[in-house]
């Protein structure tokens, strides 16, 4: 039996210990927030198959007080996640090339961030036009 | 000839990025309108999401689809880093893991889908 003991340095928080790895962890984490978004749509969309009674039911708890501040920390949390996303364009993507022309890191970024904000004004457009 | 076994990584990659991608598009604006816009009846007509829109939107074939891919999506995006980045906290991967993150995906597209094939078309 082997009595060899040897130290092996404990790796407990080493995301703490350096900004950029805390950056890291904290755009990792808006995963769970967008998991905790699909399963409030699931709940959603359980209670419409339910019917009538069931649907308005959820609605009204999305109307409470704790759900809208819920809601608030899943729209920051959520935002960030598509504000990183896009910025680590240049490093998840394959390089864009353009007229013979490797794409700048901060166009790729920039153009990013812009589809993300089209994106977004469009769904709006489109759920009142639906609505309306 | 020898077989190889093909990896599924590719698979999950793909939900990740894809989840990824939506969940960056419309991400925001969806936890907007229908937790924030329309529970306050702020800036949308009001009835947006009344069981008769609602209903209609999950009967049609567009609006079946779009819930369905925003569902599956996110939740596979989700499982695919929360899995990897267990890893970065000291949990490595096994199936319990696995179970939490995987697990739950797959428990909320089996949900979504039969809720929405139930709703007709």
């Amino acid at each position: 039996m082997s009595k060899r003991r040897p130290y092996v340095r404990s790796m407990d928080g080493w995301w703490k210990k350096n900004p950029f790895y805390v950056e890291y962890m904290i755009h990792e984490g808006t995963a769970l927030f967008v998991a905790a978004y699909a399963i409030v749509l699931t709940v959603g969309l359980v209670c419409l198959g339910q019917g009538e009674a069931a649907w308005n039911g959820w609605l009204e708890a999305m109307q409470s007080p704790l759900s809208i501040i819920f809601h608030l920390v899943l729209l920051v949390a959520i935002a960030y996640h598509a504000f990183t996303w896009f910025k680590l364009f240049p490093l998840t993507m394959p390089p864009i090339v353009l007229n013979g022309k490797k794409m700048e890191p901060c166009a790729i970024v920039g153009a990013g961030w812009t589809a993300g904000v089209v994106a977004a004004l469009a769904l709006f457009v489109i759920v009142w036009g639906i609505a309306a | 000839m020898k077989t190889r076994k093909r990896s599924n990584a590719p698979i999950f990659w793909l939900l990740f990025g894809g989840g990824g991608m939506m969940a960056a598009l419309f991400g925001p604006m969806l936890v907007f309108i229908t937790g924030i816009a329309v529970p306050l009846g702020l800036l949308l007509p009001t009835g947006t999401m009344s069981y008769p829109n609602m209903l209609a939107f999950a009967q049609n074939f567009i609006g079946k689809g779009f819930i369905f891919v925003v569902i599956f999506l996110f939740i596979w995006h989700a499982a695919h880093r929360t899995f990897h980045s267990a890893h970065e906290i000291g949990i490595h991967g096994g199936p319990l893991t696995k179970l939490m993150t995987y697990g739950v995906a797959a428990v909320v597209t089996v949900i979504a889908g039969v809720v929405l094939l139930g709703l007709g078309f």
